[in-house]
């Protein structure tokens, strides 16, 4: 520890003397989050007994030639509303050392990695969700020759920061992951317009526990990505072993993953079809836990990212992890400028359908006493048990150099028994939302910009309504105001309204944003910034910097 | 543990200190990181390789989800062509898109019309090296290849700024070289 302090001084030493002749550059970003926080049981807002709680996190990388370090501190006295529980205090949460040749590269130390598409592994950081899932180990990249790629690891992974120090997974967590680009590894082929990629992984884990689950379980999975003109294909299918571990019930099943995009795009237009389906395939560094954390593979939602607020946080899906079958078509299309229908600048237009569904599970052939196993579950075989469902459309238009103007219309039907968000409600929840957007620039520094959003629905908590309007000086200062009302709760005493205002100041790389009110879960954009945010009531204060 | 979070302060005030020393203008003057990342081809990418004949570079972070960054990626459009035939700009847009996106990246770009170099950092590891906390996030390479701006976030106006450093870099670099 003491020594791996000590290089990193000796780096950034040599960094500062070595100006002329080797390539050096020390680089990082910080961003503090602090609330002050007031109870309100009316909209669940909590507020700890400190009242005033903050994260801060900062990075530093260093590099001097080939060699890099780097270290992450990380401080929470005590974490901000929402953020989980599992981090407290102030330490060094990442620390890395890492060589980055032309053909090789090697880290130790802490690293995020992602094999192909992340069906078999994917290490990331999500810091505004409080997710983490680092290794501590070993990073080896190697690349004989151009268009080949072969990655290996071996690590432990981050479980949780607590009294300002990790611990780490008690499973290790080996993978292999190769990569072939044909066209540059094949002369002949290289400028041929059928492109091809192939992939392959390998991830193991090793656990060591008192029981007869099986220490070693592991993951194999093929990929595959092909281009022509303008067609795209891609598919990964991965496999996974008999994984006896709590978040299945400790049962023998095997375990599936399978992904596939089909798309076609040219100038004005692009069509994607996005199909996953999973069965018993969430892979972790330990079979003892569940929840977000100690996750080896990423099986993300497959929906679209909305970020309108009404839209992007009331019924937001996830990805099932025990099993799901899922499609989704995106079509984007622009109305050519000076047509009839696309006006001087052209008008936008996009679609996006996604749906989820139960898996079958096949029972016939299965022996539960004899091998453990509960059902066998197949690649893509849908079941008439909708998870969710979710359409929606968009129109946006630049009328002339000031007026700008969007609208958008959402519809839901949201399994809340499946994918519980509400005690309000059982069964399916359908929801119709609406939103219209409206940006005028005033000049060439000053803008203002509206939305107008409401949402629909016979259960839960009723229709909303939602009213923003920001005001923007650029390049530094934002102004805005929002407010979000309950309208349709059914208990006329929570027909609340949820009001805030926040202010910005942005000098280059730093940001600042003050903010007063109420907040609901979800992504915010404001200032011209995205980032999921916490519930929260009270002040709220962040900065940014990257230096 | 004492000594070790000396140690530790000791470092980091020695890391900032370096980075305000070597750079007085806030972190700029950097060269880009190397890291491995595709372009939209599936071609293989060292961003360190990063190189237009001694024009400047324009970087943009950016996501299909994020509106911002659409906004601004699409207001530069309407001067791309005309600073690309002047001064010889490129602009690489950054895509931090993970698996649940990343295959929306490409009919976005071909609907949006952009004719900009896409760079897809799914994992986020360019990201992370250049020290960006949320996109949007922009820089500027000039020439040699040295980050000269920054800047984070985006509002309509802002393009101008940016349009004003890039003709002033040019001026500069027109200057220098007929001197």
């Amino acid at each position: 520890m003491k020594k791996f302090i000590l290089g990193i001084i000796t780096l950034v030493t040599l960094s500062t003397h070595a100006q002329n002749n080797i390539r050096s550059s020390v680089s990082g970003n910080v961003e503090t989050n602090l609330q002050v926080l007031n109870e309100d049981t009316l909209i669940g807002a909590f507020a700890p007994k400190e009242k005033a709680v903050m994260n801060t996190v900062m990075n530093i990388n260093g590099s001097v030639g080939k060699f890099r370090a780097g270290v992450r501190l990380e401080s929470y006295l005590p974490a901000i509303a929402g953020y989980p529980n599992f981090y407290t205090g102030t330490g060094l949460g990442y620390r890395y050392a890492e060589y980055a040749g032309e053909q090789l590269n090697i880290k130790v130390g802490n690293f995020y990695e992602q094999f192909g598409n992340g069906l078999a592994l994917r290490a990331y950081e999500n810091s505004a969700l409080g997710i983490d899932n680092a290794f501590d180990g070993v990073n080896v990249k190697f690349i004989p020759r151009k268009g080949v790629e072969i990655k290996g690891l071996m690590g432990r992974q981050r479980y949780r920061f607590e009294n300002g120090v990790v611990e780490k997974s008690n499973g290790i967590i080996r993978g292999l992951d190769g990569d072939i680009n044909l066209n540059e590894l094949i002369p002949s082929f290289g400028d041929s317009k059928f492109k091809v990629t192939i992939g392959g992984s390998f991830v193991s884990r090793f656990q060591s526990v008192n029981d007869t689950t099986p220490p070693i379980v592991n993951i194999y999975a093929g990929r595959i990505d092909m281009r022509y003109k303008r067609f795209t294909f891609g598919a990964e299918y991965g496999y996974k072993g008999p994984d006896p571990a709590l978040q299945n019930g400790f049962v023998y099943n095997t375990g599936h993953g399978a992904l596939v995009n089909l798309g076609y795009s040219q100038k004005g237009l692009g069509i994607i079809l996005t199909a996953r389906s999973f069965d018993n395939f969430q892979f972790r560094a330990d079979k003892k836990i569940v929840g977000n954390q100690l996750t080896t593979n990423f099986l993300p939602a497959t929906t679209n990212n909305h970020t309108y607020n009404l839209a992007g946080t009331l019924y937001p899906y996830a990805a099932n992890p025990s099993g799901e079958v899922a499609y989704q078509l995106d079509v984007l299309y622009t109305i050519p400028k000076k047509s009839k229908l696309g006006g001087k600048y052209g008008t936008k237009l996009h679609l996006n359908v996604a749906v989820a569904t139960d898996h079958v599970r096949h029972k016939s052939g299965t022996n539960f006493a004899v091998d453990g196993v509960t059902y066998i579950g197949r690649p893509f075989d849908m079941k008439d048990s909708l998870y969710n469902f979710d359409f929606n459309m968009h129109v946006s238009r630049k009328f002339n150099k000031k007026w700008k103007a969007s609208a958008h219309y959402y519809h839901f039907i949201f399994n809340n028994t499946v994918n519980p968000v509400t005690l309000l409600a059982k069964g399916y929840i359908k929801a119709d939302v609406g939103v219209i957007e409206l940006q005028y620039k005033i000049s060439r520094k000053h803008s203002i910009r509206g939305e107008l959003q409401a949402l629909f629905t016979e259960k839960d908590r009723g229709n909303w309504a939602a009213a923003l309007l920001e005001y923007t000086i650029s390049p530094k200062w934002f102004f805005a105001i929002q407010d979000q009302y309950n309208y349709g709760h059914p208990d006329s005493a929570l027909q609340l309204h949820y009001l805030l205002g926040s202010f910005g100041y942005i000098h280059n790389q730093t940001r600042f944003i003050f903010s007063y009110g109420k907040q609901r879960a979800g992504i915010v954009c404001v200032g011209g910034v995205c980032r999921p945010v916490p519930a929260t009531n009270g002040i709220n204060f962040t900065m940014t910097h990257s230096f | 543990m004492k000594k070790i979070s000396l140690l530790l302060a000791l470092a980091i005030g020695v890391i900032g200190g370096s980075s305000f020393i070597n750079t007085d203008d806030g972190g700029l003057g950097k060269t880009m990181p190397s890291v491995m990342l595709e372009n939209l081809d599936g071609d293989q990418i060292n961003s360190a390789d990063l190189d237009n004949d001694g024009n400047p570079i324009v970087i943009s972070f950016w996501a299909t989800w994020c509106k911002p960054c659409r906004l601004e990626l699409n207001t530069i459009m309407d001067e791309y062509e005309t600073m690309q035939d002047s001064m010889g700009l490129k602009l690489i847009a950054v895509s931090i898109d993970d698996e649940r996106n990343k295959s929306k990246v490409r009919p976005v770009v071909d609907a949006e019309g952009w004719d900009y170099d896409v760079w897809l950092d799914s994992n986020s590891d360019l990201k992370r090296a250049m020290g960006v906390n949320y996109p949007p996030q922009t820089f500027v390479l000039n020439g040699e290849g040295k980050i000269v701006y920054s800047h984070v976030g985006f509002v309509p106006g802002d393009e101008e700024d940016l349009y004003d450093f890039l003709w002033d870099l040019h001026e500069n670099k027109e200057t220098t070289s007929s001197h």
